[in-house]
């Protein structure tokens, strides 16, 4: 266990009130985890310590042309219920038929993910009533999912360093197929609900990340990692503002050695930023609760992040029976490999587990220990160039037209590029300044034209976007660089031309 | 005459003669169904459509050009298949009302080879039931009720007795599609079976249903029951027509992945002469309590006429079925409480005016929608999903079934070809008599005999075999092998013959007083 977690032990890191009931700022400030897999010292408070464990479960919407189980299309911010079929508002009589690439877009991420792809997996129905789900119930994998046991490898840097990074694994327990829902909206002035089922339907893939987790940032790099991959391989857009990539948080708190404390699951997260914030305050929040002598309930709470803190969910109070079933429309799934691949298959009608293995692109680990080994750069660099999308291929075109080291372009990439491009909100496909003209910047600072504050100077000007190149900047700004020579001779009728002075000067 | 005949060879010769034309076809159709009203057979009669597909029918036969033996053939379709525009209601308050956008395949099928659809068949609400008296639109009454063989044999011992009450029952829950092939009203007709539905009513309106193997034809459409039992029926009036149906129907669907990948080959069914090297199965659990003493003796002189003609008939046992009925009732009604889920007056069907909250609308749609069988069903189907019961019933359940199909496999696997079996414990009661029980008893009686080959997705036919003592139908059931239809067909068509069953004497007379009371009293013989 000691190999995967923080196992990093927490203790409350404020001052409680003086007795009084007035609350504590909570998640004010930032809970330092301990990166280091090392125990946090003592506080002052000298209690005993507390150990977060935080498992995640996430839900991918897959990246397909058309729905799970039948053929309407997918596609963000269409107009409300135009994109819904027979299926998907569950006429009586209407039965799922699986879409192949959904399958595909699973198995896919299951290999990347280090899992077992299972051979035969079952679709299962979940009940409950809900306005967004027409058919009162869900299908999902709960008994045989698609894949199971892989894991997960991520990276974050310790006391906010990017020189200090620490890789570790989160355990995935598995990842099913199931059924978007579509969505409610509440008119509450009107009295009224809208149900908009366009989403209704939709691929996902739910990710379960077992709970080797100790705080908000392990959690938020590893959802990161998860959406490289998943962007990588193209089985997800997961972009999390466009409701792409879910995150759910089990959070509980416990003292080292003792039994794992009652969980509450967090949702309504829908950023990076937030997903930290959120499991942060919630450990806090319980570690606090417990210490005032209270209880955690296992129930489920939303994150706000106006107020950046947690608070029950009303509509999931009290305990459902989600009475689960097989569908009985779906024969089960079964995936072939190249040994156990029937010769007079068809094979559009096959999945072949080793035919997607054989194709799986680089993962981002691999992408960054290429652009490590290929270009000397450091290794937490890579992380920065995969980090931000386009920035690798950017990085890429600038080393390629120019003569100056991959090792110093790096340093005009990371500092000078992406400082300005997040100052603006700009993502590296608007920058004004494109590779070609940053690497004829640089073949200027190369070829000792021009000096680096003039590089800079020039870069300045560069981002007005106004089309100039960098040597007409040079030019009409005059930053050459000039040679000794000249250098002299312009001292010479400096000099000339001021004879008295000089005179003067030199007497002292 | 044409009228009366069989598919294959009297009405489709008939319409390729030009003899009758499928309009004259369709209008007499029509005008049947108008006279027997009252047997209350059709939920929905689509006159104008019909009329439409019976010119266009007629206009590929002038041309020269019938699409098959289909064409201009007027059919029914059972109220739980979806008929776009034409209303879909399961005999229920919740879809009362309800127009299907889209054909189930069947019925589109159907309509690709020029059938002519009259209108939607009675049933019990969503097939929850095996006396078709259980719907919103009430009961449908047996058209043996009005022949001459039950008059000349029951009534007049009942004479005193208000006339009213000696009507007797099609069975359920496609009795609307067997009294509408049983009273000429249409050539052939679809049924649903999960646990009988279809060779139920066929036995006691004696017609032909066959209950075909699970997966041989396509579901999408089909208003589900029991998603992993349900399979669409075929009623006619004589097993050749059966074969014509099923050809027309079977194979696969990519919109049902249930159903098999490969194409199904359509087969005429060849006159037996030979039934030497043929294997009868007597399974001797169907020698069930209740089993009157009339079918008794009409079953094993069935099975003697088998051994006097060469066959090999040899006792065989099916030791779990017994214990069918109890695990159809478990897996019946967790799927139905799954299945009915979706009826909550969001999308369509019936919504309550009730707006306190979505909850409180939820719950009114339903109360008002549903009758209590249905509801009962939903209760206790959600009963034994409970987490803390799903190991005890669900599961147990479902080893029971792959038990009772591991029987008929063992059997079969003993060099057994069919089995033979009574459909049904006795023949039609009379109404009164009927609802004196409860659904739930009632469809636990009646479904029996026919229930294991839903269990085991088997293919299974009623074949009318006799008249019984009251002068009503009785048939036996003929249980074959997983997509044997065609051996099945062939041993049924083998044994309609020599069995000669007589052609129903209806007399439509002081019946036909709802609508048509100016009409002359007709009598079709």
């Amino acid at each position: 266990a000691a190999a995967r977690g923080c196992g990093g032990v927490w203790r409350r890191a404020w001052q409680r009130g003086a007795g009084g009931p007035a609350p504590v700022p909570r998640g004010q400030r930032a809970v330092a985890c301990n990166a280091r897999g090392g125990a946090v010292p003592a506080g002052k408070s000298g209690l005993a310590p507390w150990v977060p464990v935080v498992g995640l479960e996430i839900h991918a919407q897959i990246s397909s042309n058309s729905k799970l189980f039948s053929g309407s299309q997918v596609q963000f911010a269409a107009a409300p219920n135009s994109l819904v079929s027979f299926f998907d508002a569950s006429l009586p009589g209407t039965l799922p038929v699986l879409n192949r690439r959904c399958v595909e877009a699973a198995v896919m991420t299951g290999l990347a993910l280090n899992c077992s792809i299972n051979k035969r997996s079952l679709f299962d129905r979940k009940h409950y009533f809900y306005a967004d789900l027409p058919a009162g119930y869900q299908i999902t994998q709960q008994r045989v999912p698609i894949a199971v046991n892989g894991s997960l490898s991520y990276s974050l840097c310790i006391d906010n360093k990017m020189s200090q990074m620490v890789t570790k694994t989160v355990r995935i327990k598995q990842i099913q197929l199931e059924q978007d829902s579509g969505k409610s909206l509440h008119d509450d002035t009107r009295n009224q609900t809208l149900v908009d089922l366009n989403r209704a339907g939709v691929g996902l893939m739910e990710v379960v990340m077992e709970p080797d987790m100790c705080c908000g940032e392990e959690a938020a790099a590893a959802v990161r990692e998860l959406q490289l991959i998943l962007q990588t391989l193209g089985s997800s857009q997961a972009v999390m503002a466009a409701g792409q990539l879910r995150v759910d948080a089990n959070v509980s708190v416990h003292h080292p050695g003792e039994h794992y404390g009652v969980r509450t699951e967090v949702k309504n997260i829908n950023s990076l930023r937030f997903l930290a914030k959120a499991v942060d305050y919630e450990i806090q929040r319980q570690i606090e609760e417990l210490e005032n002598g209270g209880t955690i309930l296992n129930e489920t709470r939303a994150f706000d992040s106006k107020l950046g803190c947690t608070v029950p969910m009303r509509d999931k109070e009290g305990k459902q029976d989600y009475r689960f079933m097989p569908e009985p429309n779906l024969p089960p799934l079964i995936l072939y490999d190249a040994k156990s691949l029937p010769a007079n298959m068809n094979h559009q009608q096959v999945v072949n587990i080793d035919w997607i293995h054989e194709r799986l692109p680089d993962l981002p680990s691999v992408k960054r220990a290429k652009l490590v080994e290929r270009y000397g750069i450091l290794p937490e660099h890579g992380f920065t160039l995969l980090n931000e999308d386009g920035l690798t291929e950017f990085f890429e075109n600038v080393v390629k037209q120019t003569q100056m080291k991959p090792k110093k372009v790096i340093g005009w990439i990371l500092n000078d590029l992406l400082s300005y491009l997040k100052q603006h909100s700009l993502t590296v496909k608007e920058s004004p300044v494109s590779s070609f003209l940053l690497a004829d910047l640089l073949n200027l600072l190369e070829k000792k034209e021009i000096s680096s504050t003039a590089a800079k100077q020039v870069l300045a000007e560069l981002w007005k976007g106004e089309g100039k190149t960098p040597f007409e900047i040079v030019k009409e700004k005059k930053l050459e660089l000039i040679d000794q020579k000249e250098l002299e001779q312009i001292c010479q009728v400096v000099i000339d031309g001021q004879e008295n002075e000089v005179i003067m000067m030199v007497l002292g | 005459a044409a009228l009366k005949g069989g598919l294959r060879f009297q009405v489709s010769a008939a319409l390729k003669e030009g003899r009758v034309t499928p309009t004259e076809l369709c209008q007499r159709c029509l005008s049947l169904i108008k006279s027997t009203k009252f047997l209350n057979a059709y939920i929905t009669v689509a006159e104008e459509t019909a009329l439409k597909q019976a010119e266009e029918s007629e206009t590929r036969y002038r041309r020269g050009q019938p699409l098959g033996v289909l064409d201009g053939i007027p059919i029914a379709v059972k109220d739980n298949f979806n008929t776009a525009g034409i209303e879909t209601t399961c005999a229920s308050n919740m879809l009362k009302g309800y127009i299907s956008p889209y054909n189930a395949t069947v019925v589109q099928k159907l309509l690709d080879q020029g059938a002519v659809l009259l209108g939607k068949t009675n049933l019990d609400e969503f097939a929850m039931g095996s006396g078709s008296t259980d719907g919103v639109f009430g009961p449908v009454r047996n058209p043996w009720s009005y022949s001459r063989q039950y008059r000349e044999k029951s009534v007049p011992k009942s004479r005193s007795e208000d006339e009213e009450s000696n009507w007797v029952i099609t069975g359920g829950s496609s009795g609307g599609s067997a009294a509408a092939v049983s009273s000429f009203t249409c050539f052939a007709a679809l049924g649903s079976d999960t646990g009988g539905s279809t060779r139920n009513p066929a036995a006691h309106c004696g017609v032909v249903g066959l209950k075909p193997t699970y997966g041989l034809i396509s579901r999408h459409g089909l208003i589900p029951l029991v998603n992993s039992m349900d399979v669409p029926g075929i009623l006619t009036r004589c097993v050749d027509d059966a074969a014509v149906v099923l050809g027309s129907l079977a194979g696969h669907d990519p919109k049902d992945s249930t159903t098999i990948q490969d194409n199904f080959k359509p087969f005429e069914l060849p006159n037996l002469t030979d039934v030497s090297k043929l294997s009868i199965g007597i399974p001797k659990e169907y020698h069930a309590p209740g089993l009157s003493s009339e079918i008794l003796a009409l079953w094993s002189k069935a099975a003697d006429l088998f051994k006097n003609a060469g066959a090999k008939v040899v006792e065989v046992s099916l030791p779990h079925t017994r214990y069918s009925i109890v695990c159809y009732h478990v897996l019946c009604t967790a799927e139905v409480a799954s299945n009915m889920a979706r009826f909550d007056g969001l999308e369509y069907g019936h919504r309550s005016d009730m707006n306190k909250s979505t909850e409180s609308m939820y719950a009114a749609t339903r109360r008002e929608g549903f009758n209590d069988v249905v509801r009962g069903r939903i209760l206790s189907g959600n009963y034994f999903l409970l987490k803390q019961n799903y190991e005890n019933y669900f599961i147990k359940a479902q080893k029971v079934r792959r038990l009772i199909a591991n029987d008929f496999v063992k059997v079969f696997g003993s060099g057994v070809d069919i089995l033979l079996t009574p459909t049904t414990l006795s023949d039609a009661v009379p109404y009164m008599e009927f609802i004196k029980e409860d659904n739930r008893t009632r469809s636990a009686q009646d479904d029996i005999l026919t229930q294991a080959a839903n269990m085991a997705g088997l293919p299974a036919i009623n074949v009318p075999t006799g008249l019984s003592e009251r002068g009503l139908p009785v048939g036996l059931q003929f249980i074959g092998q997983s997509f044997q239809e065609k051996q099945l067909l062939t041993v049924a068509k083998w044994f309609e013959k020599q069995v000669k069953f007589p052609m129903i004497q209806l007399e439509v007379k002081r019946h036909d007083h709802s609508a048509f009371q100016h009409q002359k009293p007709a009598f079709f013989s």
